[in-house]
Parts: C-alpha cells; sequence; structure tokens
C-alpha cells in the first residue's frame, strides 16, 4: 500500500481533539491497589466462568475465570492476592446496573504467575497455535469494543491486508498515541504476529496526521527492523475514522457489507494496543492483564496516560493525576462523542476502558431546550453511516417501527454527529438509542406471537380435520342405511350386527365396573 | 464523590436555531441597503409592518396552542418570513395589504400546520401570494428604481411622504399613480412582447440595464453577495442556489438561441425580478425544501424552470412565488426517490 490514494468517508466532524495535555505528558503508572475488582464480563459475549473459590490465593497473571462459551475471553488476576469475594458488584456499563465480579484483596507483592510459557520462536508456530495462545491470554480488543480477539483472528480465508487502527479521532482518547510513542517496537512485533497467525503479508498502520510523532517513532521502528510488510499511513483527522467500517473505507475505498464485517471483503482491523497485548502474550506468555488508560478533562489536577491493572477503581488513577479539581462534575469512561456517564469512581477499569474524563460543568455544558426540526439536513450531511437522521427522528417520534427498518436504523452506529450539528439541540442519538430497544422489544414480541399463531393455527387445522373426518364417516354411515332401507333382511342383520357389538362391549366392561 | 449523568454525546451543537435565523436576517443586510439606494425607504416600513405583525400573529398563536411563546419568539424565524414578504412587495403599499400577507403567512401557512418545522409551504411565499391574487393592482404598482427618467422614481418621494402613504395609502398632494408608477421591467416586458414588439427594441428602453433591468440588476447583486455570505458561513448548501440558477438558465438560455427576438437573454432572467433572491433565500428554507443532496438539486432546478416557464407564458410577470409553492408540492415525493444510498448497502 503506497500513500498515494486515499478514499473519504461520508460526513464526520472535524472535532477539537482536547489531547494537549495529556499527550504531553510520559506514560505513567498506578500503585497496586488494595482491592482489585475484576468484572466476569468484559468483553462481547458470554460471561466467563469463575475457576477460583473465595479465600484461595492468586498470582499475577493467574486465570481466575474461564471463557463460558466460543465468544468469551479468560480473566486474569492482575495482580497477586486472595479472592475475598465471588458476587454481583456496580461494573462501569451504559446501563449502570451490576453484575457478578471477582475481588481480590492485594498483597502488594505483585507475584507473577508463570503458567504459559512464552513462545518467541512463533513464526514457527500454526494459526491455530496462535490463535489458542491469544484465547488463553485473554486478549480481546482493546480499542473500546472489547471483541474476543481470537476470534476474530479466525475470522476466514482470503484476508488481504491487516489495518492496525491507531485512528483515535474522538476528543479526549490519546491512549494510543501514546502506545506508539513510547513503546513502537512492541507495536511492530504485534504486527508481525498477527501477521503470522492471520497467514497474510500485508500490514497498514492508520495514524491521524495530527500524530507526527507517534508516526515517525514508528517508522523508526519499522525502519530499524527492516520490516517491508508493515506501512504506516497517515489519515485526514476525522471523527468517526476510528470506526472500522470508516478507516477501511479511507484506505481502500471499499465499504463492509451493511451485514457483514470487515473480513468479508478481505480485511481485519485490530487496535494497536490489542496487537501489543498479541505479541506480550505470545513472545512472552503474559496474559491480558494491564491497558494504558488516558485520564483526563479540567476535573483532573494533571491528565495524562497510565499504565493500568485492570480493575483498579477509577478513584486510583485519578489520584495517581494529582487528584481532582474543584471543577469536576462529570466522569465518563471513554471520549466526548461515546464515552457514557458514571456515577461514581470507584468503579473498576476494565479491558475496554480506553479514557477516563472528569469534566467540568465548561466542558459538557447542559443541552439547551430541543426547538422543533427545521428540516435543514445538517444530520444527514455529517451522517458517515449515510442515513437520514432527521427522518429516522420523525419515524422515531411517531413510533413508526416499521419505517425505521427501512431507513436503516440499525446501520447507526451512535457516533453522534448528527447531535454535534442539529440546530434544533435535538437529542437525536438518544432517540436511536431508544428506538432500537423498541425495535428489538418488537421483534421479540412478534416472535413470540408468530409462535402463538402458528401453535393456534395448528391445533385450529387439526380440529377442522377431526370435524371433516367424523362429518365424511357420518355421511358413509348415512349412505349404508341408505342403501339397506327397504331390504328387511339386510336391516335385520345390520341391527343384530349392532346389539351383538353393544353386548360385547357389556361384557368387556362389567368385570372391570363392578358398581355399575 | 457523585458525579452527573448526562448522555453522550458530550459535545454540544455550535449553531442553534436562532443563529441560523440570525444570519439570514444579517445576510439580507446589503440587499436592503441596495434597496432603500434603489426604491426608497418604503421597504423598511413594510419590514416594520410585517415583522410587528408577524410577531404578533406567532405570539398569538402559541399562546392558543398552549404552547411556550418565548423560546420560539426568540428563534427569529417569523422576522425572516417577514422580511423577506417585505422584498416580495412594492416599495408603496399600504400597511393593510403588508399586514394581511404577514398575518396569512404565519397563521394559515404556518402555525396551522403546527409551526416552526411543519409548514410544507414557504410561509412567506404563501402570504405573498394571497396578496397577488387578492390585490393585484397594488401589488404591481412599482416605482422605477433610481436612475430611471420614465418615470418618478419611487426613492424622489422622501421618507415622510412614503410613510404618510403606507400608513394612509394616499399619495402626496398633486401625484397620481399614472404619473409615478411605472410596470416592473418583467411587466414591461411581457406586456410589449405580447403587442409583437422583439426583445431588441423592448430593452432599448429606459427600463433596462446592460445585464437586465437598470436598478433590479444592482439590487440583485448585493443579494447574491448575501447569499454568498450564507453559503460561506454554511448556513445554506450549494446545490439549491445553484440548481434555481441552472433551471432558469438552461431553458432561458435554449429559447433565446432559437427565439432572440422573442425571449430575453439569461442574464435578464437571472437580473430582474426575484431570481436570485428565490436562489439564496427563498428556495433555500429548510422546512418547507426537499432535503438530500440529489433531491435539493432537483428542487431548485424544478423551481428554476417554473420560474422561466410562469414568466414566458403564464399569467404573471414573475413566477417566483408560485414556482416555489408549486415545488413546496413536490417535496415529499422528491424526499422519498432521492434517499442516499447508505454505507454497505447496495445502490
Amino acid at each position: 500500500m503506497s500513500e498515494a490514494r486515499l478514499w473519504r468517508f461520508h460526513g464526520g466532524l472535524k472535532l477539537d481533539a482536547r489531547t494537549a495535555r495529556p499527550a504531553a505528558e510520559s506514560l505513567g503508572v498506578v500503585p497496586v491497589p488494595r482491592h482489585l475488582v475484576l468484572p466476569l464480563s468484559q468483553h462481547v459475549g458470554q460471561p466467563a466462568e469463575p475457576v477460583v473459590a473465595i479465600g484461595e490465593r492468586v498470582l499475577m497473571g493467574q486465570p481466575i475465570a474461564r471463557p463460558s462459551g466460543y465468544i468469551g475471553a479468560k480473566v486474569h488476576a492482575s495482580s497477586s492476592g486472595t479472592v475475598v469475594e465471588i458476587a454481583d458488584r456496580p461494573v462501569p456499563h451504559p446501563s449502570g446496573l451490576s453484575a457478578p465480579c471477582i475481588v481480590i484483596e492485594t498483597d502488594g507483592l505483585d507475584e507473577a504467575w508463570r503458567g504459559y510459557e512464552p513462545l518467541p520462536a512463533y513464526s514457527e508456530l500454526t494459526s491455530n497455535d496462535l490463535r489458542a495462545r491469544v484465547r488463553a491470554a485473554g486478549v480481546v480488543g482493546l480499542g473500546g469494543a472489547a471483541f474476543p480477539t481470537a476470534v476474530k483472528l479466525g475470522a476466514g480465508s482470503g484476508l488481504k491486508l491487516l489495518i492496525l487502527n491507531a485512528a483515535e479521532c474522538e476528543p479526549y482518547i490519546c491512549c494510543d498515541e501514546l502506545l506508539l510513542r513510547e513503546r513502537p517496537e512492541e507495536v511492530l512485533t504485534g504486527a508481525q504476529v498477527l501477521l503470522r497467525a492471520l497467514g497474510i503479508d500485508r500490514c497498514c498502520i492508520a495514524i491521524e496526521e495530527d500524530k507526527p510523532r507517534a508516526k515517525s517513532a514508528l517508522e523508526a521502528a519499522i525502519a530499524a527492523a527492516g520490516e517491508t510488510r508493515v506501512t504506516v499511513v497517515s489519515v485526514p483527522a476525522l471523527y468517526p475514522e476510528g470506526g472500522e467500517r470508516q478507516l477501511i473505507k479511507v484506505l481502500t475505498g471499499e465499504e463492509v457489507p451493511a451485514r457483514g464485517v470487515p473480513p468479508d471483503i478481505g480485511y481485519l482491523c485490530q487496535n494497536v494496543g490489542t496487537a501489543v497485548a498479541v505479541a506480550r502474550a505470545v513472545l512472552h506468555g503474559e496474559p491480558l492483564v494491564s491497558r494504558i488508560v488516558t485520564v483526563t478533562g479540567d476535573g483532573v489536577a494533571r491528565p495524562r496516560n497510565l499504565e493500568v491493572r485492570l480493575g483498579t477503581p477509577i478513584a486510583a488513577l485519578v489520584e495517581a493525576c494529582g487528584g481532582y479539581t474543584d471543577r469536576a462534575s462529570h466522569l465518563l469512561m471513554g471520549g466526548a462523542m461515546m464515552g457514557f456517564p458514571l456515577a461514581d469512581d470507584s468503579l473498576p477499569v476494565i479491558k475496554g476502558t480506553n479514557c477516563i474524563v472528569v469534566a467540568s460543568r465548561e466542558e459538557i455544558r447542559p443541552r439547551a431546550a430541543a426547538m422543533p426540526c427545521i428540516r435543514c439536513g445538517e444530520c444527514a450531511e455529517v451522517c458517515p453511516a449515510q442515513l437520514l437522521p432527521q427522518q429516522l427522528y420523525w419515524h422515531a417520534r411517531s413510533g413508526e417501527l416499521d419505517r425505521l427498518d427501512e431507513y436503516h436504523l440499525f446501520d447507526c452506529i451512535e457516533c453522534g454527529c448528527c447531535d454535534v450539528a442539529c440546530p434544533s439541540q435535538l437529542p437525536l442519538t438518544q432517540y436511536f438509542r431508544f428506538a432500537k430497544t423498541e425495535l428489538w422489544a418488537r421483534d421479540r414480541d412478534r416472535a413470540r406471537s408468530d409462535l402463538a399463531r402458528e401453535r393456534f393455527e395448528a391445533r385450529r387445522e387439526r380440529i377442522e380435520a377431526e370435524q371433516e373426518a367424523r362429518r365424511l364417516r357420518l355421511e358413509e354411515k348415512t349412505r349404508a342405511a341408505e342403501r339397506t332401507r327397504g331390504d328387511e333382511g339386510a336391516r335385520k342383520a345390520m341391527i343384530d350386527e349392532v346389539l351383538e357389538r353393544v353386548q360385547a362391549r357389556q361384557d368387556e366392561n362389567d368385570p372391570d365396573e363392578p358398581g355399575r | 464523590m457523585r458525579f452527573e449523568l448526562t448522555a453522550p454525546p458530550h459535545v454540544r451543537p455550535a449553531t442553534s436555531v436562532t443563529r441560523v435565523m440570525g444570519e439570514v436576517l444579517l445576510a439580507l443586510v446589503p440587499a436592503t441597503i441596495a434597496w432603500v439606494w434603489f426604491f426608497g425607504p418604503g421597504i423598511l416600513y413594510n419590514m416594520a409592518v410585517a415583522a410587528a405583525v408577524a410577531v404578533a400573529c406567532e405570539a398569538g398563536a402559541l399562546a392558543l396552542r398552549g404552547r411556550p411563546v418565548a423560546p420560539q419568539l426568540l428563534d427569529l424565524s417569523a422576522l425572516v418570513t417577514a422580511v423577506l414578504l417585505a422584498f416580495c412587495l412594492p416599495p408603496l403599499t399600504p400597511w393593510w395589504i403588508t399586514a394581511t400577507g404577514a398575518a396569512f403567512a404565519l397563521l394559515f401557512a404556518k402555525q396551522l400546520y403546527g409551526g416552526l418545522g411543519y409548514n410544507p409551504f414557504n410561509p412567506a411565499m404563501a402570504g405573498y401570494v394571497v396578496l397577488l391574487i387578492s390585490f393585484p393592482e397594488p401589488m404591481t404598482r412599482w416605482l422605477p428604481p433610481l436612475g430611471d427618467t420614465l418615470g418618478l422614481a419611487a426613492a424622489s418621494l422622501d421618507p415622510w411622504q412614503t410613510l404618510r402613504f403606507t400608513l394612509t395609502g394616499m399619495l402626496p398632494e398633486g401625484l397620481s399613480w399614472d404619473a409615478i408608477s411605472g410596470a416592473t421591467p418583467l411587466d414591461d416586458l411581457r406586456t410589449q412582447l405580447s403587442i409583437a414588439r422583439t426583445v431588441e427594441e423592448v430593452r432599448a428602453g429606459q427600463l433596462y440595464g446592460s445585464l437586465g433591468a437598470r436598478g433590479w440588476e444592482w439590487t440583485a447583486n448585493w443579494i447574491a453577495l448575501g447569499g454568498v455570505y450564507l453559503l460561506w458561513r454554511k448556513i445554506i448548501r450549494w446545490q439549491i442556489p445553484v440548481a434555481v440558477i441552472l433551471g432558469v438558465c438552461v431553458p432561458a438560455t435554449l429559447f433565446w438561441l432559437l427565439d432572440p427576438s422573442g425571449h430575453p437573454p439569461p442574464t435578464f432572467h437571472l437580473f430582474s425580478g426575484a431570481t436570485i433572491l428565490c436562489a439564496f433565500f427563498i428556495a433555500t428554507d429548510p422546512v418547507s425544501a426537499a432535503t438530500s443532496r440529489s433531491g435539493r438539486l432537483i428542487y431548485g432546478f424544478g423551481i428554476g424552470v417554473l420560474i422561466f416557464v410562469i414568466r414566458s407564458w403564464g399569467g404573471y410577470p414573475d413566477g417566483v412565488a408560485f414556482a416555489v409553492l408549486l415545488m413546496n408540492m413536490a417535496v415529499p415525493a422528491i424526499d422519498h426517490f432521492t434517499r442516499p444510498r447508505t454505507y454497505g448497502h447496495a445502490g
């Protein structure tokens, strides 16, 4: 892939990156907290099942929960200590609900478990071996979606290109930029291991053009290693370019089919952080127990990026950034566009946590009162999925669910661009999230009523069939009776026959029913 | 520590309905100045009457409908309607005519349909058409622009005389309509062509300038200046203005080439009447226009062609208002057939 040709995805917004302060700092570390809270569901798919008991001592990197289905991931202890609780705890999730977690009381020793053998000679291993290791190490997509990486790596044949995504386009987030600047060699190694696991020989790493330091660090690492299969591509800084579908469009000009996945058209996307996690899992036998998190916003004294053990409470991260300022009013997990709000800072960092924003009221202003839609169409101009948000809004408001389907509501990626472009200040994304749940509920209800209707119809058909059979039998009998009318002999014979049958039945029944 | 919960996205729009409408008003300032220069201060009085009536009607209707009055008045949309209506009226228009138009625009064309965002027709054009049909004579009594030697230019009435006319409908002592008013160039061209004169002969007359109509061509430039400002501020997108202009120019050029003595050149169409005002300020009213990019091209082109058709063969000298209202009717169909292809879906 040369630098020559880039495409454009439709719409998008140029947003203020808001990363100047944390990006100027080096990578920090967070001390081992007293308690680590590790949710059993930190990924897309089935929650993991605990494999440790309360009171058991665990080491850093030891598996504490195993996947319960193919789409799932292991959870590992992120420091040494004792399991003190396996119970429902509040977890960082948009729903704000509780979910099962394993709580470890740490001992401060950080003693490591060495259950996975390092595999430095990975180039001699098969794809299956590498995927098995990635799965064992509990690696999931670290860009935010947390899809199990091993599942993605098994996505199929006919791949042309591995795309490593470092296009962090959302305001506040810069953890990938720090990773590229501080550990470019590891990113390159990750790319090489992934190429081996996929059995292909082309990889392109996409970095936004406003991160020249990250790009030059990576290019230096590639030159030093003499790696010719991996290229770095500068892409324009435009939100939501870090979205897989948008990035593929920019790099290749092709579109991922609406109900398909990138491998369908020969591409596989991985976040650069994921690539590093894969490299560590394979080369050093290290499971995924930590990640880089951007901690930023006007609400923290010293915004910076931190290497954080999974399960560390957010409060410890803020502590490591000099604590709160008196302007702190909002807490977000994720960036300014898609990050969801958290009610308190005792929640743990999980595998998908790329950013923690402690914002002030100036950074997150209250929504202005919504005005009627004036049909200006700016929402459609900025929509990266090429939807018509204003039409979706009309239909969502009037509850026309079929029309929502027709206007491709489920292609909405909830990026929030339409909200930001709307002069009427309509909370469009919220409408769409709500409408999606309505549609899901309707489809569930519909499936249920379809089943009930099928049952009802089957029963009615059965009853009708029985009635029809009875009617035919009766007709047959009537006809037989009519045939024999006038013929006294035959009629008598028939009567005798019937009487005989009745007698026989009585004889049969009598011994069983003495009371009769 | 507890935190406030707000749903994503957490970035707020940099724009608002008030800002959009405010920019439109701002963009009309140069045109207003040009209008006053060429046609006298009448438009200012018309604007004041239209604005007062529009705001009063909007407030009254909102109150009757049980809606909050303040936010929808502050959005300035009623003012935009009033100002655009004022641009369509002759500089010397008695107040009750202006008031009727503004009241119809706000009450019938806007509030009865549900207010801002729900009106299928452009309110200013609906109000104007009601006036054009109800008061045909006063609505076509345009005074010639400044620099004209045929009649008495509107600008030659002083502000006081103009105000007096606006309030009472009475001309200053010793003046009669026959003495001062002249047909608009479009009107004049129509009449003259109908008595079998050629375009060349007609355009040699006093009403005509180098591009279009004298005076009018200059106001058109100032309107276009405001339009470019709106494009630059991204209040409007290029599709509708370009399509309206093409819609007028393509058939105008064709017929002019085929029959130069029976049809004026396309530049005349562009720089006379309300073509430019329509392209940048009237057809671009988002509420009543088509919404997709290709839909806007169709919508604008349709308006342009209808303007040309009505001017050339219709019963009215200028066709902007009818063209806009006719295409407003077509908007739901245009929107239906020009849905953009969603990412990842086959065309």
